[in-house]
């Protein structure tokens, strides 16, 4: 192998662990406003993102039959798509069950729980037990390859676009919207606030719903790497449960710096231990760490 | 699978069953002489075990995944045992009997399989059971099949190494798929060195090591990678760039599931495609490929024993069955037709035993062919795996597999192949 072979495979294998990063700070982006900003453990998660993925499959499905020139440009309004779908059906959870918890945050663990098995078997029962993919644009689908041996794919810039837009989105609209002070002021004490004349029960569900959008975000961009079917969800779950409680669960910075360090982890080790083994190194890194420091890397104080 | 030459192909068979026999001649059969019932066959004679067996019905169980991660791929299984039992029933049952389904959802779970199975043989005394599908849900019934004394029809490709009087394999073990395809790898595309991948079970790791046995020590290649990576693994970035470091002349895959679509849509991203990289993979079928789609897999290969393409009056009618009863977007993989198979094979043995005892039917099981089989002509051998060719498809960009090679006589199945275990 040249010195130049190994400079590309260097590069590739960063790009990996980048985008490997990005997918994991969009799934624990939505689960992380919700669990850190008002303490509901949303189960529901991987459901709302198996939402965004399966508008995606809709929208495409659509596009392909009525006006198949639209193709190369039906992505990004798709994505929009799911997020609003994923809203709408975050808005009515709350409304309908959520709203009833607040007082018992225990109890909203098994509710979204039983949201996440209701759902899976209404995707089973409406869209189908196979799991499908979305016929995605052709320019999504290549790879750029700015020098021969250097391929970076497409779709991972994408998602790491995609991320970087959300992030900075929620980030500032937490720290400079009135909405994100409201969260903040409710998150503090609640009482206090609602005394101040936030209406926190509106607060609460526009909070919950734009979490659950997110959460379709994220599934929508997954469609650009992997399959959905009914039971995606569960899948998604485990990894955005892990990247918000080993950042800190009320911590937004604390959640990109630990899908940061768990994808660099995960990236490297793979490529020096096989697949099963890379996976193990990293899970144990996690618990010892934990072990150190149970509220996670970052950990911010909350008054309730 | 018409109607007609069925009922004419059993009738004759049995005709001349009976009298080989020494049987009184049977009433005048003519058309109509599926008909048979309980005056030629009654009840105390064909069910001496207490099996759920009467005058007018028998009962088999159906033990799947309809639930769980499972359900995607055994939904097909389900599906094509249902069509067969239905076809059985519609040309009169099974000695005059019809065939009533008591189905199970085994859940992806495998105790759960192994309790339902012992629900079926137990308790509903079922003459025969049609289901599984991972190595993990068989190896967990094995032991209850094999004390309860049950019937198992189990449809799935699998690594072979196993055996039992209880259970009838219909899908390929791994001389017919892994040996045949890895020699067709190296004779028609040249591949001297292997990269294999899998998902982290035991089918691929069995099926990986009976691979590099083959390829070491008796194609005189090399294996540049072993990889495997846990169930529903969905990022490949690193693997990729491990491939393109070792550049084998072959990919040889046996990713399961989902992770297939992460699996292909990585590759091709990362400028692997059919065009420029060898590919062959033992778990892509037309289920997966709804999935992966054809983009993402054209040009690379798979080694199966049936592709729903396949071109010849048996399939062409199965297919239309199959899609009559389901949808015109039904797709057929593999798994599928291995499933439509049990049914029809525990009837002819059946029939040949003129008994549902399980003792006499797995007896007149060994030598039973079909002709009539979607994948073309199949036989039992004697060590309940079936005989059939092994064929390689090609995927091609609108998602069906072009089939670009098959073996020129049926392979004898073999599942303790010398020199791999």
């Amino acid at each position: 192998m040249t010195l130049s072979d190994m400079m590309n495979i260097g590069l590739m294998q960063g790009f990996a662990g980048l985008s490997l990063f990005a997918v994991l700070l969009l799934m624990g982006l939505g689960l992380a406003i919700i669990f850190g900003q008002m303490g509901v453990i949303n189960m529901a998660h991987g459901e709302f993102m198996t939402i965004g993925a399966y508008s995606i499959y809709l929208a495409a499905r659509v596009t392909e039959s009525l006006a198949p020139a639209f193709m190369p440009y039906y992505f990004p309004i798709a994505i929009g798509l799911a997020f609003v779908f994923a809203f709408i059906v975050g808005w009515i959870v709350e409304w309908v069950l959520i709203r009833h918890l607040y007082k018992r945050p225990l109890d909203t663990l098994l509710a979204t729980w039983g949201v996440s098995l209701g759902l899976q078997q209404l995707f089973r029962t409406f869209i189908g037990p196979k799991e499908v993919s979305p016929t995605l644009p052709e320019w999504l689908m290549g790879s750029w390859t700015p020098h021969e041996g250097l391929d970076i794919p497409i779709n991972g810039l994408f998602v790491l676009a995609l991320t970087a837009l959300v992030t900075g989105g929620v980030l500032v609209a937490l720290h400079k919207s009135r909405w994100g002070l409201r969260v903040r002021a409710t998150v503090a004490n609640r009482t206090m606030a609602n005394a101040t004349g936030i209406d926190t029960t509106k607060t609460d569900r526009l909070t919950f719903a734009i979490g659950c959008g997110i959460a379709g975000m994220a599934g929508a961009a997954f469609t650009t790497i992997g399959s959905t079917g009914p039971t995606s969800g569960s899948l998604y779950i485990v990894d955005a449960f892990l990247v918000v409680t080993f950042g800190g669960a009320a911590s937004l910075l604390g959640t990109v710096v630990s899908a940061f360090g768990i994808a660099q982890t995960q990236s490297i080790s793979e490529f020096f231990m096989t697949g099963s083994m890379a996976k193990v190194l990293t899970l144990s890194l996690i618990v010892l760490i934990l072990m150190m420091r149970p509220q996670g890397l970052f950990a911010v104080k909350v008054r309730r | 699978m018409s109607r007609d030459s069925d009922l004419s192909l059993d009738a004759l068979a049995l005709r001349r069953r009976r009298l080989l026999q020494g049987a009184a001649a049977l009433p005048v059969m003519g058309l109509s002489g599926l008909s048979f019932g309980q005056s030629q066959f009654p009840t105390a004679k064909v069910n001496t075990t207490k099996l759920a067996v009467t005058d007018t019905e028998v009962t088999v169980g159906q033990l799947h995944s309809s639930s769980g991660t499972m359900a995607i791929s055994e939904t097909g299984s389900i599906q094509a045992e249902q069509l067969a039992i239905d076809q059985i029933n519609a040309m009169g049952g099974i000695l005059g009997r019809k065939i009533k389904v008591i189905k199970e959802d085994g859940a992806s779970d495998w105790p759960t399989f192994a309790e339902k199975s012992k629900k079926l043989l137990v308790n509903d005394h079922c003459a025969a059971v049609f289901g599984c599908w991972t190595s993990a849900s068989r190896k967990a019934v094995l032991p209850v099949f094999e004390k309860e004394n049950g019937l198992l029809y189990y449809p799935t490709f699998y690594e072979g190494l196993e055996q039992s009087k209880n259970v009838i394999y219909t899908g390929q073990e791994a001389t017919q798929q892994i040996i045949w395809g890895l020699d067709w790898g190296a004779k028609e595309k040249k591949a001297k060195t292997f990269f294999l991948v899998g998902s982290d079970y035991i089918w691929p790791r069995t099926s990986m090591k009976i691979a590099r046995k083959h390829i070491e020590n008796f194609q005189k290649g090399s294996v540049k990678g072993e990889e495997y990576y846990p169930l529903g693994h969905t990022n490949f970035n690193s693997l990729i760039n491990k491939i393109k470091v070792a550049k084998p002349d072959c990919i040889f895959a046996a990713v399961v599931g989902g992770s297939n679509v992460a699996f292909y849509k990585q590759l091709k991203a990362a400028g692997i495609t059919g065009d420029k990289q060898f590919l062959l993979t033992l778990a892509v079928t037309e289920d997966e490929m709804t999935g992966v789609g054809g983009e993402n897999f054209a040009g690379f290969y798979s080694s199966m024993k049936y592709f729903q393409s396949l071109d010849n009056p048996n399939n062409k009618k199965f297919v239309e069955a199959f899609k009559g009863k389901y949808g015109k977007d039904a797709v057929i993989g593999d798994v599928t037709q291995a499933g439509y198979l049990g049914p029809w094979l525990w009837k002819a043995a059946v029939e040949k035993a003129g008994s549902f005892d399980v003792d006499k039917v797995v007896a007149g099981s060994p030598g039973i062919e079909l002709k009539t089989a979607p994948e073309g002509y199949v036989k039992l051998d004697a060590n309940h795996h079936l005989w059939s060719k092994a064929r390689i498809g090609q995927g091609q960009l609108d998602g069906t597999f072009k089939v670009v090679a098959e073996s020129s006589e049926l392979i004898k199945p073999d599942p303790f192949p010398k020199g791999y275990q």
